[in-house]
């Protein structure tokens, strides 16, 4: 006993510095979010700024506010429409013997996993000819298709654990498809909605591929905004910080308040099988 | 149970999705590949209505063995090299992390919220906050300052460096030596489950892999008429760390649910044995994790494989020492307009993850029935 008492001692030290490890990365951004530029210096990047300096949270909001504001628009309108899509074809496919259903699902998720380089040159050519390219729409549009597989398994793996019985039962009671997805599955659907809501949303914040190839400018979101920004050399580093922080936010809160559900999410999409 | 009109609604109401996922990815990969064998590019990229003509499969022998093509070349190193590293060092620091976690007194949902934390933020942001720490002169280097030392010198994303360094035109050679090592660590786990079918099929597969090697026929046979020296390089340590730190908190949270799961009936039993606790991880937990390990390196081994914005935001898409097949990819079709051979190099990567994903599948979905 007393040997394992040791070794959860080392563990309690061993994570605290391991902590400390993994912080240092949030500690750089926030201190240097908030140092004057002329006191950003090399050889004191570690140190504390003299004096919190907000004025680079002020500049970073004046120069991304649109582009926040379109990640916020992109991001709500697919995680909502590729949320109820998904549920609906996780209510089909674990509830319905359709043709071809067993082959579909290994199809539908097939699509999460492939490198999205090897559709992007026909995706541009699409989006040009039906004129949806470089605009919010198009880019809703793609993240929404690319979402349902996805959204689908999530759905469809919480549907699964519904028992059958109920749906017969309902079934026998007259009601239909819908009926049945209105008062039989929505109502078992919080939790699962939480958890694909926040995985969707989480993803298609931060995505960047689709964003930097399919958007004009004034429809950029803000992670092509922030690489613009910092990939350019003469910028002092207080700014690409400050924006950090600020493309990181929306995430972090919803991590913070919601992370048990992020956590589900994530063990979901890979314990499948 | 359903009736007929149920179905129908059923199937009427997957239909759109269907459809859609058959068009933006199926129908999307086929037009890939088709385009991929063609001259698409320059001034037919322009126009709406390109007149382009097929080319066969040069746009894949340029890409391999093309003399304007090395930095492809490279970039296919690159992905090898970063695959390796980052899959092997997130299930090592997953695992510790989980382990250590496993056997706190307290604070383990704030340790979890802290290791996993970054998984929940952008690469791009990632890469933004690490480019400023693995600056050639600040950051990490000046850390040892702070205690009297003289500052880092390693240059973590600009170092010109290569190490392990070989020739491309003998790679179908140094293919082959990468098999067998795969195979043999593959016949040595078929060989401690008894396996001996199996284990027959890998040794003879072995063998001939041996055979080859031996004989220096692929040394012979050259991809290129000059020698081209590619390997790894060291700029490629930075973009390690950042994305280890980024996803070692998704190792740990599947590693942690593994070990959760165990039944304490198991390690009481083996502690009543007279099992240490060390013995008791090596031969009770470790063993019933393997399981998470797999699925682990096939979603993170797709995720390294298919790395863009990390890279893009870490460097530049213009760094040639960490640059990777999916940023050339970008650079080639949308800055160059050589669309074909950007969708050249789509169905590389297509295929490369195909093989990890698809026996991943297979498996998965088989289970499941």
């Amino acid at each position: 006993m007393s040997s394992g008492k040791t070794i959860r001692v080392l563990a309690q030290i061993l994570a605290v510095l391991l902590a400390m490890v993994y912080l240092v990365p949030i500690y750089m951004t926030l201190i240097t979010s908030l140092k004057a530029p002329a006191e950003i210096n090399v050889m004191t990047a570690w140190a504390l700024p003299s004096k919190a300096h907000w004025a680079s949270y002020g500049v970073a909001w004046e120069r991304f506010a649109p582009n926040l504001q379109n990640s916020f628009v992109l991001a709500i309108s697919a995680t909502l429409l590729s949320a109820i899509m998904g549920s609906l074809n996780g209510y089909v496919l674990s509830k319905y013997r359709i043709p071809g259903g067993k082959v579909a699902l290994p199809l539908i998720v097939f699509g999460m996993f492939i490198p999205y380089q090897s559709v992007l040159v026909p995706l541009f050519r699409f989006m040009q000819q039906t004129r949806l390219y470089g605009g919010l729409p198009g880019l809703i549009l793609v993240h929404v298709v690319y979402g349902l597989p996805i959204t689908t398994l999530l759905f469809r793996s919480f549907y699964q654990e519904i028992p059958d019985e109920l749906v017969d039962a309902s079934s026998i009671d007259g009601a239909g498809f819908w009926g049945i997805f209105r008062h039989l599955i929505l109502p078992l659907s919080g939790p699962p909605f939480l958890v694909v809501c926040i995985w969707q949303f989480t993803q298609i914040w931060n995505e960047f591929l689709f964003a930097v190839t399919l958007t004009k400018p004034s429809s950029q979101p803000i992670t092509v905004a922030l690489a613009n920004l910092a990939g350019g050399q003469a910028v002092s580093w207080n700014l690409p910080m400050a924006g950090s922080v600020l493309a990181a936010l929306p995430t972090t809160i919803v991590y913070v308040l919601l992370g048990r559900y992020f956590v589900r999410g994530l063990l979901a999409g890979a314990l499948k099988g | 149970m359903h009736t007929r009109r149920e179905h129908l609604a059923a199937i009427v109401t997957i239909l759109p999705s269907i459809i859609l996922l058959g068009i933006f990815v199926y129908g999307f990969i086929a037009n890939s590949i088709y385009m991929s064998t063609t001259d698409w590019g320059q001034t037919a990229a322009m126009s709406l209505d390109p007149q382009i003509e097929s080319v066969g499969l040069d746009n894949y022998r340029d890409l391999f063995t093309g003399f304007l093509n090395v930095r492809f070349r490279q970039d296919l190193v690159n992905m090898f090299f970063f695959t390796l590293l980052f899959v092997g060092l997130s299930l090592l620091v997953g695992l510790v992390l989980a382990t250590i976690i496993d056997q706190l007194f307290w604070g383990e949902t704030f340790f979890r919220t802290v290791f996993l934390y970054p998984m929940s933020l952008s690469m791009v942001v990632t890469g933004t906050i690490w480019r400023w720490i693995l600056q050639p002169r600040g950051g990490i280097n000046v850390l040892p300052t702070l205690i009297g030392l003289p500052p880092g010198k390693f240059l973590w994303l600009s170092s010109r460096d290569q190490r392990l360094v070989f020739d491309w035109s003998h790679l179908l050679h140094y293919a082959c030596w990468v098999l067998l090592v795969v195979l043999a660590i593959s016949a040595y786990s078929q060989w401690r489950q008894g396996k001996k079918g199996r284990l027959a099929w890998h040794l003879v597969i072995c063998g001939v892999l041996a055979g080859l090697i031996a004989s220096r026929v692929l040394t012979r046979l050259r991809l290129l008429p000059y020698p081209e020296m590619h390997g790894f390089n060291d700029a490629l340590w930075g973009v390690v760390i950042a994305a280890v730190w980024q996803m070692s908190g998704y190792t740990m949270a599947l590693y942690l649910a593994g070990l959760r799961t165990i039944p304490s009936e198991l390690r009481e039993a083996a502690r009543v044995d007279g099992g240490s606790e060390l013995q008791i991880y090596r031969y009770v937990d470790l063993p019933l994790l393997k399981p998470i390990t797999a699925s682990a390196i096939v979603i993170l081994g797709h995720i390294a494989l298919k790395i863009f914005d990390l890279i893009f935001a870490i460097s530049s898409p213009d760094h040639y020492p960490t640059s990777m097949p999916a940023v050339t990819m970008f650079l080639k079709a949308f800055r160059g307009n050589e669309l074909a051979v950007g969708s050249a190099i789509g169905v590389i990567l297509f295929f490369i993850v195909s093989l990890l994903i698809v026996p991943y599948l297979i498996v998965s979905f088989r289970r499941e029935e």
